[in-house]
């Protein structure tokens, strides 16, 4: 086929890929925004089958039925909770196949011309860049897809301690200089084909430190920051090849990544150096949590709470991943249906570090069935809680804490949270009164207005669903 | 490619970024688990880069195996990207 119908082909994807990420503006346009966007790679792929430099189609064959046999069994069987582990893998993946590209892309050109004919890569300036993006890519690719094994390995618990390498971030420092370093080598002269392998190993080195020391609470800044490089990968790859379609997707898809990083951070007040290289800033004082919670907290039984929600108007509940991990989402949609079949008005608000990544929460409650009209982010949801009757706190603690609005000195200070205190009544469905990420006492379960229901989320949601039902 | 062309590559990458955060910061909180699997089989586009290599003739064979290697996981990245995002999706389409 001839290169100019090819890159109008590669022009129609990149067109088809934009026109997929404007319909995820709206849940009612996704689905088909989603669709354009698989119908522009479909054509990509297929142009590119057709391009006279492919000869043999063995390797190709195998390795589209071998990806799309366990990427397809994966998107089928993966649960929703573990959705964080699924995308990590996913950009594990693309960083990998961005750095397989540059490694063969390299080898190709280099048995395309032997050394004494000059730069195989260009003359000049134009080879430097190529060479520039092999080394790039590589490295990109190589820190993607280990850092995103040790995330996976993280979020699924394989691996449960926060460790970093001996010398920290001074020897990841030094990892990266010297890789980038080998770059710069390769660059200038392009036979040194053992730079590029320094390059692959050092990158996948980094992947492993970078992210080992990373805590559990802190993997979404983590996965979307990955998901920027993974696109950030491809880009580079586009450089290589000389490709259009690869570097708009790849700039479009890093993008995304970084936005979704700052809106993490800003979600936990921490700047994103200090997530991937400090540690969470621990209290001046152990905070004494029995002085804030002695002869202070009530609890109540789900019988108790139920008849305060036969009065209620209005009540919000407030999911965090402790509900997920009871598996209490399905109780609440039943405990949503009973609160509106006798007239109240049910909302969620759902803080942006709700679930293990961004938005998680909300597909764990649209899986339940809750329409998603009804999941208010933190902006909408905070004026609604002074007219609110019953704010129902399941399985989030941190995200609650009053002490990020009100205890200057505390290390939350500043966090942007849920104003879940200035509900009328306030009810935590909680195992106990031990802390959450962030290891601090929680004010909010001391307030006169707020109830404990101690136990399993559940049980104790059911429980309420049972005693409302019986009470009509 | 001359420098030229390699200038008009670099434009475009630029362009590119702007549009992104111009398309992201529109998609709602909502749908950003599904905006990161769907933006992550997007990425995936490096298969077009795999595909040549896998299928390159002249090259010897480690260029195939490393292109192997490239096709699987980027269509790995593809369709299993694709096929969850429209799982998710659904689910927020029922009413």
């Amino acid at each position: 086929m001839h290169p100019t119908l090819v890159n109008l082909v590669y022009l129609a994807a990149a067109v088809l890929f934009i026109l997929g990420i404007k319909g995820l503006a709206r849940p009612r346009t996704a689905v088909q925004g989603n669709l354009l966007s698989a119908v522009g790679m479909l054509l990509a792929v297929l142009v590119t089958l057709l391009d006279k430099q492919i000869v043999r189609y063995e390797y190709i064959v195998a390795g589209v039925l071998l990806g799309s046999a366990i990427g397809t069994t994966m998107a089928i069987k993966v649960r929703m909770t573990a959705m964080p582990q699924m995308v990590a893998l996913l950009n594990g993946f693309g960083g990998g196949a961005s750095l397989a590209v540059a490694l063969a892309e390299y080898v190709a050109r280099m048995g395309e011309a032997p050394a004494a004919m000059g730069n195989p890569f260009g003359p000049g300036a134009v080879g430097m860049v190529a060479l520039a993006a092999i080394g790039l890519t590589a490295l990109i690719g190589g820190v993607t897809l280990t850092g995103s094994l040790v995330a996976f390995a993280k979020l699924q618990e394989l691996l449960k301690k926060d460790r970093s390498l001996p010398g920290g971030t001074w020897a990841n420092g030094l990892v990266a200089a010297v890789a980038v370093l080998a770059v710069a080598g390769l660059v200038l002269d392009p036979n040194q084909g053992e730079l590029l392998l320094a390059v692959t190993l050092l990158a996948l080195v980094l992947g492993f430190g970078l992210v080992l020391p990373i805590g559990g609470a802190d993997m979404p800044v983590v996965i979307a920051l990955l998901n920027s490089y993974s696109g950030l990968a491809a880009a580079m790859a586009g450089f290589i090849l000389g490709n259009m379609v690869l570097i708009v997707a790849g700039s479009l898809v890093g993008t995304s990544g970084l936005i979704l990083t700052r809106i993490m951070c800003a979600a936990m007040n921490r700047s994103l150096p200090n997530v991937l290289f400090g540690k969470m800033a621990e209290g001046a004082e152990a905070i004494d949590a029995d002085a804030i919670y002695a002869g202070k907290v009530k609890s109540a039984s789900p019988e108790e709470v139920a008849m305060m929600l036969e009065t209620a108007k209005r009540v919000m509940i407030v999911p965090g991943y402790g509900m997920a991990m009871a598996q209490a989402q399905h109780a609440v949609r039943e405990l949503m249906d009973t609160l509106e079949a006798r007239g109240c008005e049910v909302l969620f608000a759902i803080h942006p570090v709700a679930g293990r990544m961004p938005g998680h929460m909300n597909v764990l409650l649209a899986e339940a069935e809750v329409p998603y009209e009804k999941l208010l982010e933190m902006e909408r949801a905070n004026p609604l809680f002074e007219e609110t009757d019953v704010a129902i706190v399941i399985g989030a603690n941190d995200v609650t804490n009053p002490m990020a609005r009100e205890d200057k000195g505390s290390p939350i200070y500043g966090m942007p949270i849920l104003n879940v205190d200035r509900a009328k009544t306030v009810v935590v469905i909680k195992r106990s009164l031990s802390p959450g990420f962030a290891g601090l006492p929680n004010p909010l379960f001391a307030r006169d207005n707020t109830y404990m229901v101690f136990g399993d989320g559940k049980k104790a949601v059911l429980d309420m669903v049972a005693a409302l039902e019986s009470a009509s | 490619m001359d420098l030229d062309a390699l200038v008009m590559l670099l434009s475009l990458f630029v362009l590119s970024l702007f549009l992104g955060v111009e398309l992201i910061t529109k998609v709602p909180p909502t749908l950003h688990t599904p905006l990161m699997s769907g933006t992550n089989a997007i990425s995936g586009i490096t298969l077009v880069g795999a595909l040549i290599a896998a299928g390159s003739g002249a090259h010897g064979t480690l260029v195939n195996l490393l292109g192997f290697a490239a096709v699987t996981l980027a269509t790995l990245n593809v369709v299993g990207g694709y096929l969850v995002t429209n799982r998710m999706l659904a689910m927020f389409k029922r009413k």
